[in-house]
């Protein structure tokens, strides 16, 4: 009888080990971050790509409702990919874009916006990128999108935009009024 | 005499630029050692020569540099990135099995051995 109950015990342990490691296999080991602080200072400066002159982010998301901050560098094949879909964001009057050039070459930057278009109103660079890390950002592309009046982020998007997520940003804009 | 002095000085100079920079670079060294590179999977920030990692490496020397201390720095990257970007788990609803289990198996190993040794 005891040994009978060890036996099934094995059994049953061996299964649902089994089980716990064929669920982990299908789940996406990435770390996505969760949006614990929402609310983010803005106060660093930045130089701006077609003057010398400098600003805080702080003062550039304030004209309009919301803010898009997109992180981009003319050296990262995804940032062409959703450079298309930014530019469609630019016929929504209540919002304001941004963009932060990160870890880029001055002339390569000029010669992306001149080939692609420019969807932004300000752009601003970060040669070394900690002010993308003072954003909480982990690379390039990626977009954020800011509340202007409570300075707080409502939505993040790490890697480059697509129609869904261009239609969840519209929905967002949409619903926050 | 003149020239002895001169020599010494400079390369006192010399001497205390490179031990002020040196124990700098340290604390940046042991700092991005406890930090978890969240783009490139099982590395430190230390370790690791990604974009995100370098960028790190020279916040963390401007905050160093700011005087602001390690806890600060910590809790100034867990805020942006999240509890996940620290080695060191704080003791919360989701880690408590974590601390608590060796504490766990430990007074169940003792108390086997102690039933034995009574035994006898």
């Amino acid at each position: 009888m005891v040994k009978n109950i060890k036996l099934i015990a094995v059994v049953f342990l061996v299964i649902v080990s089994f089980f716990i490691l064929l669920k982990g296999l299908n789940k996406t080991n990435n770390y996505s971050p969760n949006l614990n602080s929402s609310k983010i200072d803005f106060n660093f400066k930045a130089k701006f790509l077609y003057s010398d002159e400098e600003s805080t982010l702080y003062e550039l998301i304030n004209d309009k409702d919301f803010s898009i901050i997109n992180i981009w560098a003319s050296w990262c094949l995804p940032c062409r990919e959703e450079h298309s879909f930014l530019l469609k964001l630019k016929s929504l009057d209540k919002l304001n874009t941004i963009g932060i050039n990160y870890k880029d070459n001055e002339i390569n930057a000029k010669k992306f916006i001149k080939e692609l278009g420019n969807p932004y109103s300000k752009i601003v660079v970060d040669p070394s990128g900690i002010n993308s890390i003072e954003l909480g950002a982990y690379g390039v592309p990626e977009t954020l999108l800011v509340h202007n009046k409570t300075k707080t982020i409502l939505k993040k998007y790490i890697g480059p935009l697509d129609d869904k997520k261009l239609a969840e940003l519209k929905m967002i804009i949409k619903n926050e009024n | 005499m003149k020239i002895k002095i001169l020599v010494l000085t400079i390369f006192y100079l010399i001497g205390s630029f490179n031990l002020s920079y040196a124990t700098n670079s340290e604390k940046v060294d042991r700092i991005s050692k406890n930090l978890r590179c969240l783009i490139c999977q099982g590395q430190s920030v230390y370790d690791s020569q990604s974009d995100f990692a370098l960028s790190m490496k020279i916040l963390i020397q401007n905050k160093i540099d700011e005087g602001k201390n390690d806890e600060q720095i910590y809790n100034f990257l867990k805020s942006k990135y999240g509890e996940w970007i620290v080695y060191d788990p704080e003791i919360n609803k989701n880690t408590v099995l974590l601390w608590v289990l060796p504490l766990i198996l430990f007074a169940f190993g003792s108390l086997l051995i102690f039933r034995k040794v009574s035994i006898k």
